[in-house]
């Protein structure tokens, strides 16, 4: 018997708390394995404390077909049957679920600890631990093959380059990686916790430092959901100037991918023109806010920074200048064979496994898939202006690296038209008080792919619960897949071509 | 072969002139801010309430600003009625003591060169291993842009290296998590003395928007002698640039 409808929500749609379903554990199970059996993708899946001890649990389920969001609860105590067995994509959250609330997902696979910190329920550990065990990162079961010549290769958490830090374990057979597993948590710094309390004056520095790289995309999720809450209108203008800089954003980022995907194969030429490249989109950004990444732009109510005419008309003639010298040295890449050759087929991730994995972004759509919040969840000015959606079906280290080029031509033409047509105005409207006791769900697409924040407010208009999935949450057990079966020496490559945040993870 | 050739003409020369030329910045780049202390009315303390990460504080001569927590965010600069504070775009942000990074009556002291006998085994020469421990890929990717040809780091001698045991001292970035203190300590147990200590970016300073936190440690001081002091969130690579360059004695 299902009691209760689910809130069927758009992106940025407010509900009232009062009026979210909390159904029963079986009616909640039915409900996303049903949906997932249908082609939805969990977008967010978390917990907070509920009443008298308990938690409860919220998902949030994406139809891409329908551009719907829907939205179910219910309340559990120390443990519930997992969903992971019947739905893979579930894996990640149900260990997240685990270690920050000590709840037992009963039958999950591998309930391993994904940050490595304390149960924020005190006297709750999934594992059982006491409050004086100790919690060190990446101390914790891993798989092993045993065998004659199979051998381990771990590596991390520092790094040989000037990267974040994570710990990876092959195991191997000579150069064949039969599995690899990522542990992660080096990175947690307490974001979502911090933020409850909030909007105060540290909520904005936290969301443009929440994943450094993906300082527009963070700080606009946050913004769209705060300025639903307040039903606050964002001028045109504003709109517009926040989608050219998550464009340049994306146009950066992708850049610099290919730079250095050009330089993991050792094809300098590419690999020195993009990384200077790089800069000169994240110079573009600056040109407009002062700070290569974006710091300080994006405000709630709009924008801080407005292009006047000179600036404006500097950053059309400089975006073609960087147009043209991007053309040029991606279009290196595509003519040169060996380039090909070692792209092609390298690390690949099917169709199949991106929709079980519940993948998205530039690496869901190298699988063929067709999702973009900026096509299906549109927000701001993306209603008005669509971007066609880049995808290509190998799946493979190329296919992440021709998306890449596609959206950057396609986000180089959406900038210009923008510039084109802005629309007069100002760039700022006063937010309000947020509504009390509701519930929005924001969603963006960021370089990587799908942001998705997930705010509660309590009875005073503050955020009683703030959730964020930063796309990497998705997508690192993407890369662990797509290296089963190659050759180590390729995990460079294939770890570039996915390129995840650390820090977006970690929180 | 030829679209090769023909796409090096295309992309041309573009390391930059700096440090024997001045640095070409964005005219919006919020660099090291201004005080006039002389314009602040009695009483009043809109900037240090603004401040995300309380980096000014009153003391009844005017503000003090601590650059070490500052995230060069535009909000005091807005907040303030008086334009008693702005953000200049100077871009001379390192200093060698902690102490030297809050702005107020004194004059701002920038890093000093390291002694003639340890200049003498670094200054042409420099090897460093990066540790990034809780920071955003903000700091990590404007530490990194300077390998690029517009930086070119390596024309000064300075080399990132793979590992601690080829590295004269560490680069840091990030508030120093909790999860990563072990690894950091034992990255710079394995760095050989001499060794240098390198902090880059508001958390490594002080922890940033961070400070406070139980899951880091509000920067790299708290735990190893720190020997250069780059703030900014993150800095502009020309900023990170000048700290080394300062600190090696190449920059006066």
């Amino acid at each position: 018997m299902m009691t209760g409808a689910s809130s069927l929500l758009r992106n940025g749609d407010v509900v009232a708390s009062a009026e979210i379903p909390c159904v029963s554990l079986a009616d909640f199970r039915e409900q996303v394995l049903q949906a997932c059996e249908g082609g939805a993708r969990i977008a967010t899946l978390f917990g907070r404390l509920a009443d008298a001890g308990r938690v409860r649990l919220f998902a949030v389920l994406a139809n891409d077909a329908e551009g719907q969001l829907a939205l179910w609860s219910t309340e559990v105590v120390d443990g519930y049957p997992a969903l992971t067995p019947a739905c893979i994509q579930a894996h990640w959250f149900e260990r997240e679920i685990a270690e920050q609330w000590g709840i037992r997902p009963e039958g999950h696979p591998w309930l391993k600890p994904i940050r490595f910190h304390r149960s924020y329920r005190e006297g709750h550990d999934a594992w059982g631990r006491s409050a004086e065990t100790p919690i060190q990162p990446g101390v914790t079961d891993f798989f092993k093959m045993t065998g004659d010549e199979v051998h381990e290769v771990a590596v991390g958490p520092v790094h040989a380059g000037i990267i974040e830090p994570g710990h990876f374990r092959f195991q191997c057979h000579g150069e064949h990686v039969y599995h690899l597993e990522i542990s992660l948590g080096y990175q947690h710094r307490g974001v979502e916790r911090a933020l409850v309390g909030g909007p105060n004056k540290r909520t904005i520095p936290y969301l443009e430092t929440l994943a450094g790289d993906t300082t527009i995309g963070h700080a606009l999720a946050y913004c769209e959901a705060i300025e639903a809450l307040a039903g606050c209108q964002v001028p045109a203008r504003a709109q517009a100037l926040r989608a050219i800089a998550l464009e340049l954003e994306r146009l950066a980022n992708h850049t610099g991918d290919l730079g250095a995907l050009a330089n993991d194969i050792g094809y300098l030429p590419t690999a020195s023109y993009c990384g200077r490249i790089r800069g000169d989109f994240l110079n573009l950004t600056a040109l407009i806010c002062g700070n290569r990444f974006g710091r300080g732009l994006i405000r709630p109510g709009g924008v801080l920074f407005d292009l006047d005419e000179a600036r404006h008309k500097q950053l059309e003639e400089r975006l073609a200048e960087a147009h043209k010298d991007v053309t040029n040295a991606v279009e290196l890449l595509w003519d040169t064979s060996s380039v090909r050759a070692r792209f092609e087929n390298a690390g690949p991730v099917s169709r199949e496994m991106a929709v079980e994995l519940g993948l998205v972004g530039v690496v869901a759509r190298a699988s063929g898939l067709g999702h973009d919040v900026r096509s299906q969840f549109p927000s701001g000015i993306y209603r008005f202006a669509q971007i066609p959606v880049s995808s290509y079906h190998t799946g493979s280290v190329f296919a992440r690296a021709y998306v890449r080029w596609m959206e950057i031509q396609r986000s180089i033409a959406f900038v210009f038209d923008q510039l084109k047509a802005l629309p007069d105005g100002p760039v700022r409207s006063e937010v309000g008080a947020l509504a009390a006791d509701s519930a929005v769900v924001s969603l963006t697409e960021g370089w990587r792919g799908e942001i998705c924040h997930t705010a509660l407010t309590d009875a005073h208009g503050r955020l009683a619960h703030y959730k964020i999935v930063d796309p990497s949450f998705h997508n690192w057990m993407g890369l662990a897949l797509a290296l089963r079966n190659q050759q180590i020496s390729d995990f460079p490559l294939c770890n570039k071509s996915f390129n995840l945040s650390y820090c977006g993870h970690d929180l | 072969m030829l679209r090769t050739l023909l796409a090096r003409a295309q992309q041309k020369h573009r390391t930059v002139g700096f440090p024997k030329l001045p640095p070409v910045l964005p005219d919006r780049l919020r660099g090291r801010p201004a005080i006039d202390a002389a314009k602040c009315p009695a009483g009043c303390r809109i900037c240090a309430d603004t401040c995300p990460t309380d980096a000014i504080t009153l003391d009844g001569k005017g503000p003090r600003l601590d650059l070490g927590c500052c995230l060069f965010c535009p909000e005091c600069e807005r907040a303030c009625p008086e334009g008693a504070i702005r953000f200049t775009t100077e871009h001379r942000l390192a200093a060698s003591r902690r102490e030297d990074l809050v702005l107020g009556e004194k004059e701002f002291q920038l890093a000093r060169a390291l002694d003639e006998k340890t200049r003498r085994i670094f200054g042409r020469s420099l090897k460093l291993r990066q540790v990034s421990a809780g920071g955003c890929n903000g700091c990590e990717s404007d530490v990194n842009v300077l390998n690029t040809v517009v930086f070119d780091l390596g024309r000064f001698g300075v080399q990132f290296v793979a590992s601690p045991r080829h590295a004269d001292g560490l680069l840091i970035t990030g508030p120093v998590t909790q999860n990563m203190e072990l690894a950091l300590r034992k990255t710079y147990e394995a760095v050989p003395s001499a060794k240098l200590v390198i902090a880059v970016g508001a958390c490594a300073i002080s922890g940033g928007p961070y400070v406070g936190h139980p899951e880091q440690r509000n920067g790299a001081d708290r735990n190893l002698p720190v020997d250069l002091y780059i703030p900014g969130c993150p800095p502009h690579p020309i900023t990170i640039l000048d700290g080394l360059l300062r600190l090696l004695g190449r920059i006066e």
